[in-house]
């Protein structure tokens, strides 16, 4: 194993070794770091050596694990079961296998935490595992948030476009990260309202308005096309990642 | 403690701001600030900031002169200019030691009234246009200089004011108080820029914002701004035109329903008439809050397309309310124009009063007199009068007289302000009754 795939808290284990096309497009573009490995021994044996590894003050481990029951289907459960064994078991572990193989996952219920049939949706696939991490009691959401020149550091409540300090009010801030959160996807000002607010304002539904205009002239000239009005709907930050081939509109 | 307060604890720490300015206002409507350091910002959001109001024009009595600052954290802003540091405001509320709101702070008069109309389900919609003059100099006693001679819409590309305008306009925007549009008014050096709406509190709060800002800006450039109403006899004075609508969530029922409306321009639904009724039957009574200064009434005259007469309109601009022309099927712009305000007035306190004025209107359901098509000013007062039509006060003696006898306003503001203000501006008024001008010297004393 590379020094670059040095298993961290933020490194899911990836089975195969060569995982297929969407699944690495889905774990790239959604900012997660991967390692992919055919051998389950190449992680375990890792982790468990980490105990009386001399640099070990904080042990590597992994934040979680996503398999792919292909041809190989008993290799893959078998990766499964020997992330199982450990005595701090990598979790969560998600399979991904086909609809004609769902007989599978009989009496292998303690292998993993969730499935997901392929084909997959990468939003649905980005729910699954964002829950799953959750439940795990792990950081839901990488620190920072990115698109394009704009940065959200979700720790620290920072705003910038490139190095350029945005300057924002709490509720600002919080719409930002709403809506970069999921590029493209439009939201209705009711939606906003209520998962962005979630509480009356002197300002009503028309607040989400107000804020828009605050933002975008923050943003400046430059940048404040990033916010799309969406006529009669609602509003949307920059466009989906999973937009087909990366097709622009 | 809040995530709202945490925000601002994070973000003062992350932006290294060194000093913190509290901000309120007082009952006239100067704004004040207390500054503190990060440190103390913890302490400052979970028990206030306790200082004696005693020397804050309106706050206090002096047997209760204790009172408490409490920063709103939903109005933290770094400042876009600098105090030897990174410097950031929050605006305040004020309340007593023990906790309750202070019925001398003029934000606090405004939420009361704010949270009467929510609980109707109305939430107040305001954009102002805000206009003001650049002079060379600001020696008080000294008619000033404008900085340049330019007009009405003129492309004046390359002078002082225009680029000061323009430096404004982005420091504003930087501080998230979007303009609308910005432009040369009529006389020379006035400046005109308009705010988009918003809900009225944040509006009053960007409104003491924006004094601030086009002050400071202009004071950089070692020239000196001024909301003053009427600084230069002869020339068109200052107002902050007020543009008003209510929403009920994502509705505005100023606008008329379409399936009853005749589709006529300027049409507005029975909620929004009513409003206009309201606002036009108190409007002598809360003039005195909105035109609070001896000077304000000189700009209340004939001649410079400031209202003089209580009276609406659709398309004339010598009435005191306008309906202005939107598209029909822009159904959040339908509003009205309330044109007799000025920007030396207290938004706060302004505000208050408009709204309950307009919410009387649709208590009573006030009929709405007919229209005034005419030309007011072109009538004689005989012929005006005769029409039915009553005169906006004609000065600040007036308009007090009409305030004191108004309990709407009373019940507006709270017997506080009510009463602090209406001493301290018959004071002001005592002490401009007793002066001699040099009108009078020109005029009497060759001849009598």
């Amino acid at each position: 194993m590379s020094a670059a795939s040095e298993p961290s808290s933020d490194m899911f284990a990836v089975f195969p070794a060569a995982p297929p096309t969407e699944l690495v497009r889905f774990l790239d573009l959604g900012g997660y770091k991967w390692h992919g490995s055919d051998q389950a021994n190449e992680i375990v044996v890792q982790s468990d050596e980490t105990g009386s590894d001399e640099t070990a003050e904080a042990p590597p481990t992994w934040a979680g694990a996503l398999v792919t029951i292909d041809e190989r289907r008993e290799e893959a459960w078998r990766f499964c079961r020997e992330l199982r064994k450990r005595d701090a078991p990598i979790e969560p572990l998600l399979v991904l296998l086909g609809g004609d193989r769902l007989d599978d996952l009989q009496s292998r219920a303690d292998l993993f935490d969730d499935f997901i049939i392929t084909p997959f949706h990468p939003q649905e696939l980005e729910a699954r595992l964002q829950h799953q991490l959750l439940r795990a009691g792990r950081g839901v959401r990488p620190e920072l948030i990115t698109y394009g020149p704009l940065t959200l550091n979700v720790e620290t409540y920072q705003a910038m476009f490139d190095d350029r300090h945005l300057d924002l009010t709490f509720m600002e801030y919080e719409l930002l990260r709403f809506l970069a959160s999921s590029p493209g996807q439009v939201f209705t000002r009711e939606t906003l309202l209520s998962r962005v607010w979630g509480y009356e304002y002197f300002g009503g539904a028309r607040t989400v308005d107000v804020h828009i205009r605050r933002l975008r002239a923050k943003m400046g000239e430059e940048h404040s096309s990033l916010i799309a009005t969406v006529r009669g709907v609602g509003y949307k930050l920059g466009q989906s990642r999973w937009t087909a081939g990366g097709e622009h509109r | 403690m809040e995530r709202e307060q945490e925000y601002v604890l994070r973000a003062a720490e992350e932006r290294n701001v060194k000093l913190i300015r509290l901000w309120f206002t007082d009952v006239l409507g100067k704004l004040k600030s207390v500054a503190i350091s990060p440190v103390e910002l913890e302490t400052a959001f979970v028990e206030g900031v306790h200082f004696d109001g005693s020397a804050i024009d309106g706050f206090s009595r002096i047997q209760e002169s204790d009172v408490m600052a409490k920063p709103d954290p939903s109005t933290f802003e770094v400042l876009p200019w600098t105090e030897g540091g990174t410097t950031a405001r929050m605006f305040c509320d004020i309340e007593t030691p023990s906790g309750r709101p202070f019925d001398g702070d003029p934000r606090q008069v405004l939420r009361r009234n704010l949270l009467k109309a929510q609980a109707d389900g109305q939430i107040f919609q305001v954009a102002p246009e805000m206009e003001f003059f650049y002079f060379a100099e600001g020696e008080p006693g000294v008619s000033p200089t404008p900085l340049d001679s330019g007009s009405y819409f003129d492309l004046t590309t390359s002078d002082v004011a225009s680029d000061l305008r323009r430096r404004t306009i982005s420091v504003l925007e930087a501080m998230g108080i979007p303009v609308e549009y910005s432009f040369h008014e009529d006389s020379p050096s006035q400046h005109e820029i308009d705010l988009r709406y918003t809900d009225a509190m944040s509006m009053a709060d960007q409104i003491m914002t924006f004094r601030l800002v086009v002050r400071e800006l202009a004071m950089e450039q070692g020239h000196y701004a001024s909301f003053m109403p009427k600084p230069l006899e002869g020339l068109q004075g200052s107002g902050m035109h007020l543009h008003l609508s209510l929403f009920e969530n994502d509705t505005n029922i100023f606008h008329p329903d379409p399936s009853t409306a005749q589709g006529q321009v300027g049409e507005l639904s029975p909620v929004g008439r009513n409003f206009m009724a309201g606002l036009l039957r108190h409007a002598p009574e809360i003039t005195a809050v909105t035109n609070q200064l001896v000077n304000s009434y000189k700009r209340l005259v004939v001649g410079y397309e400031a209202p003089v007469w209580v009276s609406w309109a659709r398309n004339n601009r010598s009435a005191l309310i306008r309906v202005p022309l939107t598209k029909p099927d822009k159904t959040s712009s339908t509003r009205i124009e309330y044109r007799a305000p000025d920007p030396a007035c207290n938004p706060y306190l302004a505000f208050s009063v408009i709204l309950a004025a307009g919410r009387a209107g649709i208590e009573g359901n006030y009929d709405l007199p007919a229209e005034t098509t005419q030309n007011l000013y072109e009538l004689s007062s005989e012929e005006v009068a005769k029409m039915g039509v009553e005169p906006v006060p004609r000065s600040l003696a007036e308009a007090i007289d009409v305030m004191e006898r108004s309990e709407l306003v009373h019940e507006a503001l709270g017997e506080h302000i009510f009463e602090w203000f209406l001493r301290n501006k018959r004071n002001e008024w005592e002490s401009y009754k007793s002066h001699v001008s040099q009108w009078e010297l020109k005029r009497y004393l060759p001849n009598w």
